[in-house]
């Protein structure tokens, strides 16, 4: 089982293979990406720095063009997707059918991943995009339960990638507009969910209120702790009652259930996480690789340790984590 | 330019009608249909979108309504579920994309694996995002894409320039947007019910349940697994321009009061025998929370665009 962490500069990619990553993924400076913010990603002289780093080190680097292409600006995707192919990158994360089809035909020797974003969660679909596109490896999006994981693996022919940690999407990623509906902005179409550009904090008589695109998607009271201004983790007004409609402010969590995931034969672990801190990498990526190994030595015996969750608890957002979908009653 | 300038160049936009997103009384879901027969769409999309639970009918009950839509000189689509997660929902999926005798409408990258090779529609929630990805599915079997909510008039254009011969565009024209699906129930989980045991409270909410900011302005509708906006989108305002588009479907998204007079208002306007702002004057009073189109505008999708605002 790989260990897949995230990058969004140099010196996070250098921390995630000095912390034992097996694999790290990274995106391009624009909305060809599903984490395209300001300041974060790489240019091409960071992108061949870190590639050597990493392979002097034997530790794989994934490009992400997870992002929907349309018509206006096509050339930026079939870009990308030339980019990355001359820089041998191992892995190229796509998400859009029609992406995926310029690549397969123009690079066929290209590694390709389908991405979390491409929403694919079924035997089908995952079938479907294998025999048109040869992908390598999907990443599954964050609705299946651990059962339903083990059963998927069970009938693809396609290793299966999961995510392990980190910010949690609570629908289908590739297919959520919540973004857009508030802010004109989408992870399909922009790259990002929430952006920062349309995100308002104001301090008012009621309390701080944050504000996306104009709309109120979260009130609290003066110093209770403001979490990433996500709007499904917002409180809202349901049948009169002021309550997380959504979801709460809560992170993904599953080094708890690590030894099921290993033996569902889960072929990677992702970890969330490109627009945060390098500190935040290291943390994490050295947790994680400590838990793997030590699961893979004796899943039996398995048990998180206090010291790894003290770690993660350090960076998480917001206090709380959760199993989230792998465990059923989330659902 | 008036309508009938515009009639000369590109046909008028037939009217659909999608299928009914929300868990309705079987009794009511007959009444609905038994009524829509009499109305002006040329196209009636039939089945469950949103989650396998509802089972108050079933798809032999959906190929039944089918045949008596095309008594009525109508077009049947069977529509099928966008989210399928478990095996059970997978094989219900195989079995009517099996039947060959409608239509189907996949909603799922699933369905698509089962459709290959015959006629078959994407719908909104298919990502149809660009020209190569509307060819890649035209050469599996594409005849028909709904183009995805948050996309414009823009890209609207682009794609339709680049389609081939016979394949047709259609646009979600109005009603409560579906944004977002998920593998919670959203509904049992704002009334504390686990999904397991739902006990299908999604029927307590015939147009889905109200989600407002704290500061007392609709948001989204809760509808099971799916989020839907609050406001109801609405593209008659833009209806000269979709029709000079060449856009060949307009689609109406049923809801649980007034769904006859809506298609009538988007038919009269259609033809001419409405003006525009006697129809929006209509359709403001027959939503729930207000009406919305900035999508099509390329603004956010809860915006209202300048267009809208004149009207």
């Amino acid at each position: 089982m790989e260990l897949v962490c995230p990058a969004g500069n140099l010196p996070s990619l250098k921390a995630a293979v000095d912390n034992g990553a097996d694999a790290v993924y990274i995106g391009f400076r624009d909305d060809t990406n599903a984490r395209h913010f300001a300041g974060l990603n790489f240019g091409d002289k960071q992108i061949r720095e870190g590639l050597k780093y990493a392979r002097d080190r034997k530790v794989k680097v994934f490009v992400a063009v997870n992002t929907y292409a349309q018509p206006s600006g096509w050339p930026r995707w079939t870009a990308a997707v030339d980019r990355a192919a001359d820089l041998a990158v191992d892995a190229l994360i796509l998400a859009d059918m029609g992406v995926l089809d310029y690549a397969a035909e123009r690079h066929p020797n290209l590694n390709l991943h389908l991405s979390v974003q491409g929403s694919a969660t079924n035997p089908a679909a995952i079938g479907f995009m294998h025999r048109h596109f040869g992908i390598r490896r999907v990443v599954v999006p964050r609705v299946l339960s651990l059962a339903q994981v083990a059963n998927l693996i069970e009938n693809v022919e396609v290793p299966v990638e999961i995510f392990g940690f980190g910010s949690l999407c609570v629908m289908v990623e590739g297919r959520c507009l919540l973004s857009s509906y508030a802010s004109g902005q989408s992870p399909n179409t922009y790259g990002a969910c929430s952006p920062a550009a349309h995100v308002e904090w104001r301090d008012t008589p009621q309390g701080q209120e944050t504000r996306l695109g104009g709309v109120l998607i979260e009130r609290r009271g003066h110093g209770e702790p403001a979490g990433y201004p996500t709007l499904c983790k917002g409180r809202f007004t349901v049948e009169g009652e002021i309550r997380h409609a959504i979801e709460e402010p809560t992170s993904l969590n599953t080094l708890d259930i690590l030894p099921g995931i290993l033996a569902a034969g889960v072929s990677a672990i992702k970890l969330e996480g490109r627009q945060r801190s390098t500190r935040y990498v290291s943390q994490v990526t050295r947790v994680w690789r400590d838990a793997i190994d030590a699961c893979k030595r004796n899943p039996q015996a398995f048990r998180a340790k206090e010291s790894w969750h003290q770690a993660l608890a350090q960076v998480s957002e917001g206090a709380q984590t959760t199993i989230g979908p792998y465990h059923r009653p989330w659902h | 330019m008036t309508m009938d300038s515009t009639q000369s160049q590109s046909p008028r936009p037939r009217l659909s009608l999608g299928p009914i997103l929300y868990h309705w009384p079987r009794e009511q879901v007959l009444d609905f249909y038994a009524e829509m027969l009499e109305t002006p769409v040329d196209v009636i999309y039939l089945g469950e979108t949103v989650c396998s639970k509802r089972r108050l009918l079933r798809p032999e009950d959906y190929w039944e309504l089918a045949e008596r839509v095309v008594a009525a000189g109508k077009q049947a689509v069977i529509s099928t579920l966008a989210l399928i997660e478990s095996d059970g929902e997978l094989k219900t999926l195989k079995r009517i994309c099996a039947d060959e005798r409608f239509l189907v409408e996949a909603n799922d990258l699933g369905a698509l694996e089962f459709l290959e090779g015959r006629h078959f529609v994407a719908g909104h929630s298919i990502n149809l995002y660009n020209q190569r990805t509307l060819a890649f599915l035209v050469a599996r079997g594409l005849k028909r894409w709904v183009l995805p909510v948050e996309l414009g008039r823009e890209t609207a254009a682009d794609l339709l320039a680049a389609r081939a011969d016979g394949v047709e565009c259609e646009l979600f024209a109005f009603g409560r947007l579906p944004l977002a699906y998920s593998a919670r129930c959203f509904t049992a989980y704002n009334r504390d019910l686990p999904k397991d045991d739902c006990r299908f409270c999604c029927g307590d909410y015939p147009d889905g349940l109200l989600v407002a900011t704290q500061d007392g302005e609709p948001f989204l509708a809760l509808n099971g697994i799916q989020t839907q906006s609050a406001g109801t989108h609405n593209l008659l305002p833009s209806l000269q321009e979709v029709t000079r588009m060449g856009v060949d479907l307009l689609r109406i998204s049923p809801q649980s009061q007034n769904t006859a007079g809506i298609i009538e208002v988007f038919a009269a306007c259609l033809t001419g025998e409405m003006d525009l702002a006697a129809g929006m004057s209509k359709l403001r009073g027959w939503t729930p929370s207000g009406l919305c189109d900035g999508y099509w505008t390329g603004q956010a999708g809860i915006a209202n665009s300048p267009v809208e605002r004149r009207v």
